[in-house]
């Protein structure tokens, strides 16, 4: 994917900012996203290490199994490949939970380390499986009870009611939940036929 | 309001300590297993660093040029078509790419069409139902250095459309009704 978009996206860029005189703005353009990619990264390191860290106690004890038994049904219908395998399994439940409550810094750490399992059982190292599909496309639907940091932007700009925002976005989410999750599952279906 | 901002502070420490708290009861060498875990993260971290750089150069280019701000131009007659508000095109092309600068453009539309008018709902709420795909896709895929990735943008963008366009519909519905 990124082998295409990235030189696209680049290539453009820099033709649009000569074409247009944008010299200055886009040579600081460089190390701006140069420097982005840094402080994202040094915030991620520590979330990445606590949570990795966290679901490794979890993971050994019967909370995961707990909250794995909850959202049991949903998972498998949305992994049906991953069958029993009830560390992934456990993984991705530590994941949506996370989405759902809105922990967005740990979502992602938990969500990696379910995709790395899953890389394990993969049976072509090159390619995304089914199941990693889903994972991503749930991930990408931002499943969020509450929705803070909106709130909370809405609030500090004075609105009379910030938490009016709640139920639209949930409505907004559950139905690109949907489409993503039937998309990806019938382009499954016709990549496989494809195949056959 | 004051019980959601409970909730949602309450979230985390709150699953850190029935964690932590079913590791002790299970006699569990928990700093140990934490250590342990811990050195993960920083592989995978090192294993996606090089994948943002390379983004968010290409990213902080599109924004840079002027790129976005042509394209918004040149599609909105399109979405006036459609019916979507033109007001809001900016954030739902940069929406998918960048997290940071969605968020400012939210707050600025938010600001300048006030937070509770029709437009600034529906850019709140499309903040609040979608998400950073090509940043999560690149992350997720660069974690395991996958190099096929399928359909997978394909599924996730139609996802974001679906979710953008019920924004805008179920906050039309709302203030219509309200007002």
């Amino acid at each position: 994917m990124l082998n295409s978009i990235w030189p696209i996206f680049i290539i453009l860029s820099i033709a649009y900012g000569i074409v247009s005189g944008n010299l200055e703005q886009l040579n600081n353009s460089f190390f701006d996203g140069a420097q982005d990619a840094v402080t994202i990264t040094t915030t991620l390191l520590g979330s990445l290490c606590l949570w990795s860290g966290l679901m490794s106690i979890a993971e050994e004890t019967s909370f995961v199994k707990l909250i794995s038994k909850a959202i049991k049904p949903l998972i498998k219908i949305l992994f049906p490949e991953l069958k029993n395998n009830n560390k992934i399994t456990q993984q991705i439940s530590m994941n949506m939970i996370a989405n759902i409550l809105g922990l967005g810094n740990a979502a992602t750490p938990l969500g990696l380390k379910a995709i790395s399992s899953m890389q394990k059982e993969n049976k072509n190292k090159e390619e995304l499986s089914d199941s990693m599909i889903m994972l991503i496309v749930l991930n990408t639907a931002s499943l969020q009870l509450i929705p803070t940091t909106v709130i909370a932007i809405r609030s500090s700009l004075g609105s009379t009611n910030p938490t009016s925002i709640i139920f639209p976005v949930w409505v907004a989410t559950i139905i690109a939940a949907i489409v993503g999750t039937i998309s990806a599952k019938i382009l499954i279906k016709i990549t496989k036929k494809k195949e056959r | 309001m004051q019980f959601i901002k409970f909730l949602s502070n309450i979230a985390m420490p709150l699953i850190i300590f029935l964690i932590l708290a079913h590791g002790i009861v299970e006699r569990k060498r928990i700093f140990d297993i934490f250590l342990e875990g811990a050195s993960e993260g920083i592989k995978i971290t090192l294993k996606i660093f090089p994948t943002l750089v390379g983004l968010f150069v290409a990213i902080s280019l599109l924004r840079g040029s002027g790129l976005i701000d042509f394209i918004v131009n040149i599609i909105s007659p399109l979405l006036k078509i459609i019916n979507f508000p033109e007001e809001i095109m900016p954030l739902a092309l940069l929406r998918p790419i960048s997290g940071n600068a969605s968020i400012a453009i939210a707050t600025d539309i938010m600001k300048n069409f006030g937070v509770d008018s029709p437009i600034g709902l529906i850019a709140a709420t499309i903040m609040g139902s979608t998400e950073t795909t090509i940043y999560t896709i690149a992350i997720y895929t660069s974690s395991i250095k996958v190099k096929k990735t399928r359909f997978i943008l394909i599924a996730a963008l139609l996802a974001d459309i679906a979710g953008m366009a019920a924004s805008v519909v179920v906050c039309r519905m709302m203030s219509n009704g309200f007002s």
